[in-house]
């Protein structure tokens, strides 16, 4: 039980780091032209030669295997809807680190988010 | 595009649990953990799974271009609410109330959080390279 949300929290941190570092990296990119094949593809060559593309996919990969190993721990109904606390974490990140404009119905949306998913969460209590 | 997000993550998490769970419980020791490995790189449910988010994460980088993140990020938990669904209509499971209120809420809040302006900040400088688009 104590490696079940020791193994989450580690998730969680690494989930919104890599996130907030990608979210910063594709920015400095740009968006594609159109969402077409070639310029989708014009768009991920100009995304993996920006530096914090590299800085968030570590983070990324870990937070990936972290979560292969909590779903072979856990259902995947407590695993995923466990997981979606990153909302208020990438939030706050959101917010004081990439300077975005987080008003108050996008923090009641988040709330409303978070509060629903712990409701589904109870469904299914952990058992390690 | 965020539709697209939402169903190829939820199709990759939904394969990733099949696959890890036909491989069994992973223990968190050296060997453990390299055993691990060796069963995840070669299970072709995996794979499967491991495309599906290959897409979600082309679909996300491509939305992050022009969206902040506070915005997106929401909008990737109104696949609970598809999940649930899947789980009534083809996995034929009983929903407590309590799940469906939950659900409810989730869709609730994307939608507020869909309300709001998609981009607050300014464009990034660059780092070094000349941004064509």
């Amino acid at each position: 039980m104590i490696g079940t949300f020791l193994l989450l929290g580690l998730f969680l941190c690494s989930t919104t780091g890599g996130e907030i570092a990608l979210t910063h990296g594709m920015k400095a990119t740009g968006e594609p032209e159109r969402l077409r094949p070639k310029e989708l593809l014009k768009f991920l060559g100009r995304a993996v030669c920006n530096g914090w593309f590299w800085v968030g996919i570590p983070l990324m990969a870990f937070s990936f295997y972290a979560l292969l190993i909590l779903l072979s721990w856990q259902p995947i109904s407590f695993v995923i809807p466990a997981s979606a606390l990153s909302n208020v974490v990438g939030t706050l990140g959101a917010k004081y680190i990439l300077k975005e404009d987080v008003n108050v119905a996008r923090w009641v949306g988040v709330v409303l988010v978070c509060v629903g998913v712990a409701l589904v969460s109870l469904d299914s209590l952990p058992m390690r | 595009m965020v539709l697209a997000m939402v169903v190829c993550a939820n199709a990759g998490d939904l394969l990733l649990k099949r696959g890890m769970t036909s491989i069994g419980a992973v223990e968190f020791t050296g060997s453990g953990l390299a055993h691990a490995f060796r069963l995840t790189v070669t299970n072709p449910i995996i794979w499967t799974g491991i495309l599906f988010l290959l897409g979600f994460m082309i679909c996300y980088m491509t939305v992050l271009s022009w969206a902040d993140y506070s915005y997106v990020m929401p909008a990737g938990a109104f696949g609970y609410a598809i999940l649930t669904f899947l789980a009534v209509v083809f996995l034929h499971e009983s929903v407590s109330p309590r799940r469906w209120f939950g659900v409810i809420l989730i869709c609730i809040g994307v939608l507020l959080v869909g309300q709001t302006k998609p981009r607050t900040t300014e464009a990034v400088e660059p780092q070094g390279e000349k941004v064509t688009a």
